[in-house]
């Protein structure tokens, strides 16, 4: 077991790493970019204009802050099971709710700032990658806003199953590149980013969607997500006038979760959940690095990974186009091996399920990826006490579900 | 400690004339046809032979190499079976320099420490390992050399004159020029640019400089030769190999004649350059 740190929030160390986590494991075509990158980004951290332009376009642009909001409804549901089944009363359930920002989630938190970094830096393509879409809409729309080149790079069976984020992208101007390598989802999107970059690299910065990838992107997408914690601190203060009790929140590549999360992660009295996606069950195809993988080195950094003996990447499966993706932040997995974070997993047919109670309860269709969350919130809200004050990142909106959720249920009811 | 790659190169130096180095890779169509094409390379003329680890994920390569490394992970490829057939081409050949080329994760699985043992006594010469930089040379770099195997750094047209000596530092048998920005088998070299960068790099360092990317035919290996230490060919090889492939892409009877046959060519290229 590794000791434990003096703080949580102090990495990553210069090279990139958090434990032996992280690095810079890229090619050397992409080694002079990245290196710069690192240091325009450093520089942006400390210039005032910087922050005043992230200040802005959050506000205006985004619309943040985002409510935190009372689900008064799941709360009472839930905490009539609690007493129903002779537990502890039931926790008092708070929703951010990431999914009124502008785009529908919080992917545009970070793609803002990197937009604002690469026009720093004066590059004027930018390329993507996206599982969802959620990444590609909201690097398509701050494109559109900045007058930018975009390409996204999205797996072909993503396209297929996401077609009203495709279609989005496309009317905001980017170019939506279908990738029919590999398992044709996420991960082989990124390659063809990465193939995509190290061909373009004079012109073209590439927005990465998540904690994942070389140093400084896990870093750096982490600071721009962390103002979804930074929020909710401040909001909950105001609410209860304390801190909350436990935090909850969904994990693909796991930056909503790493936003949410690195606030608080010194408070050593907030208990703290991820979810991983547990697809078909984690003795069949899933996409729980962290339950089902081991660490190793892919897309720049190294991380837990779902493989197999030979250190071949295996296919990963969930039922959100978002979460299906081998791996995870490397934060993440040293908060998994240091212990600060819990990590769980929601299968499909129980995202299923969260994502209509919580549509019939409270009016909000959320993402198939967020009712990862909302269905661990579901087990964990009953065992706690009336007074827990528990948050869930709700990360995005499901609308761009509705199609894929409609056909399935609709199939049940034959 | 002296390397296969060395005494190759030595030899080259005293017959005036650059190394033709091929690619492909391992237990591609199937594991039995890859040992009988990289036993039919030395008698074809290459020089050094670089054998590809395959893998799920190579974010360098571009489509024929992708292909490549899907073909023969169906075929059952691992790296265990790697290196077992490299084992079996030294029964015959001791003499021809063989380089691993690959992605760090498979080697990372089977164990650095493992690896190196095993690599070594399997008469493997030297590794290129794409994902690793001088940033992460603590990870395999400076444990091979230990091991007295070759690590052969990648330089490409974006490492500048500040960056070459961090990249040149713990490189050793050769350094492999990449002459274009880009994934394997894409844009071909401009060989003026390719000589300029050449030149670049051997005013920092004294070690055989090969290039790679980009080049398909006998002329452009003959152009790429002249003005370099080597010419690697990888896509072109492959290509060709797939192409003798049947519908199920299986090895037929031509598979291992047609690799070795464009190898022949290409190698009668490299052969008639005029020395630099």
């Amino acid at each position: 077991m590794n000791s434990l740190p003096n703080s949580f929030r102090s990495g990553p160390d210069e090279r990139g790493h958090f434990g032996i986590f992280g690095g810079r494991f890229v090619a050397e075509t992409l080694m002079p970019l990245i290196l710069d990158l690192e240091k325009a980004y450093a520089d942006a951290r400390v210039d005032a204009s910087f922050q005043r332009d992230m200040a802005r376009y959050r506000k205006d642009y985004i619309g943040r802050p985002s409510p935190l909001y009372f689900a008064e409804r799941l709360t009472e549901h839930l905490r009539e099971i609690s007493v129903a089944s002779g537990r502890a009363g039931g926790a008092k359930i708070y929703l951010k709710r990431e999914e009124l920002n502008h785009t529908g989630s919080h992917k545009v938190n970070n793609v803002l700032g990197q937009i604002l970094v690469a026009r720093r830096m004066g590059k004027k393509r930018i390329i993507a990658e996206t599982g969802a879409g959620q990444h590609g809409v909201a690097t398509a729309t701050l494109c559109a806003r900045f007058g930018l080149d975009c390409v996204v790079y999205m797996g072909a069976v993503d396209v297929a199953r996401q077609e009203p984020n495709v279609i989005r992208m496309e009317m905001l101007g980017a170019k939506v590149v279908p990738v029919q390598s590999g398992t044709r989802t996420l991960k082989d999107a990124l390659n063809e980013a990465l193939r995509d970059w190290v061909t373009n690299v004079h012109d073209t910065f590439y927005c990465i969607g998540t904690v994942a990838g070389p140093h400084p992107y896990p870093m750096m997408v982490r600071d721009f997500q962390s103002i979804i914690g930074d929020e909710t601190r401040q909001q909950m203060q105001e609410a209860e006038g304390r801190l909350p009790d436990s935090l909850v929140a969904c994990i693909g590549g796991g930056s909503n979760a790493m936003g949410l999360f690195h606030p608080f992660l010194d408070e050593s009295s907030v208990e703290i959940f991820g979810v991983e996606a547990a697809g078909h069950g984690l003795d069949k195809l899933h996409a729980a690095s962290l339950t089902g993988g081991r660490p190793g080195v892919l897309h720049g950094n190294r991380t837990y990974l779902l493989m197999n003996d030979d250190g071949q990447i295996q296919d990963a499966h969930s039922i959100s186009a978002g979460l299906d993706y081998p791996g995870i932040g490397p934060e993440h997995s040293w908060l998994h091996e240091t212990g600060r974070v819990t990590y769980l997993s929601a299968t499909d047919e129980e995202a299923l399920a969260a994502f209509q109670l919580l549509t019939r309860l409270e009016g909000i269709i959320p993402a198939l990826e967020s009712s990862h969350a909302i269905a661990r919130v579901i087990e964990l809200a009953p065992e706690r006490p009336k007074d827990h004050l528990m948050v869930v990142n709700l990360s995005g909106r499901g609308d761009k579900d509705v199609p894929q959720v409609g056909d399935i249920l609709k199939g049940r009811k034959k | 400690m002296t390397t296969r790659i060395d005494t190759r190169f030595a030899e080259l130096r005293k017959q005036d004339r650059s190394a033709f180095v091929t690619f492909l890779m391992a237990g591609d169509p199937d594991p039995v046809t890859s040992l009988a094409i990289i036993k039919a390379l030395p008698k074809a003329g290459a020089d050094i032979i670089e054998i590809g680890m395959p893998f799920t994920d190579p974010m360098a390569d571009g489509r024929v190499i992708q292909a490549a490394g899907l073909r023969a992970l169906k075929a059952g490829m691992t790296l265990t079976k790697t290196l077992q057939m490299i084992r079996d081409f030294r029964k015959d050949d001791d003499s021809t320099p063989i380089v691993l080329m690959g992605y760090y994760n498979p080697i990372y699985i089977y164990g650095v420490e493992k690896f190196l043992d095993d690599a070594k006594a399997a008469g493997i010469d030297g590794l290129i390992v794409v994902d690793l930089p001088p940033e992460e040379d603590s990870e395999l770099c400076i444990p091979a050399m230990k091991a007295g195997l070759n690590f052969i750094r990648l330089a490409t047209p974006t490492t500048d004159d500040k960056r070459l000596p961090a990249v040149l530092a713990n490189t050793s048998g050769f350094v492999y020029y990449v002459s274009i920005t880009g994934i394997t088998g894409s844009a071909a070299a401009n060989s003026a640019a390719v000589g300029e960068a050449v030149g670049r790099i051997k005013r920092h360092t004294s070690l055989p400089v090969c290039v790679g990317f980009g080049i398909r035919t006998p002329d452009a290996a003959r152009g790429i030769a002249e003005r370099s230490d080597g010419a690697v060919v990888g896509s072109a090889l492959v290509d060709v190999l797939s192409g003798s492939l049947d519908a199920e892409g299986k090895a037929t009877a031509e598979t291992v004649n047609a690799v070795a046959g464009l190898a022949a060519s290409l190698a009668e290229g490299v052969r008639s350059a005029k020395s630099g």
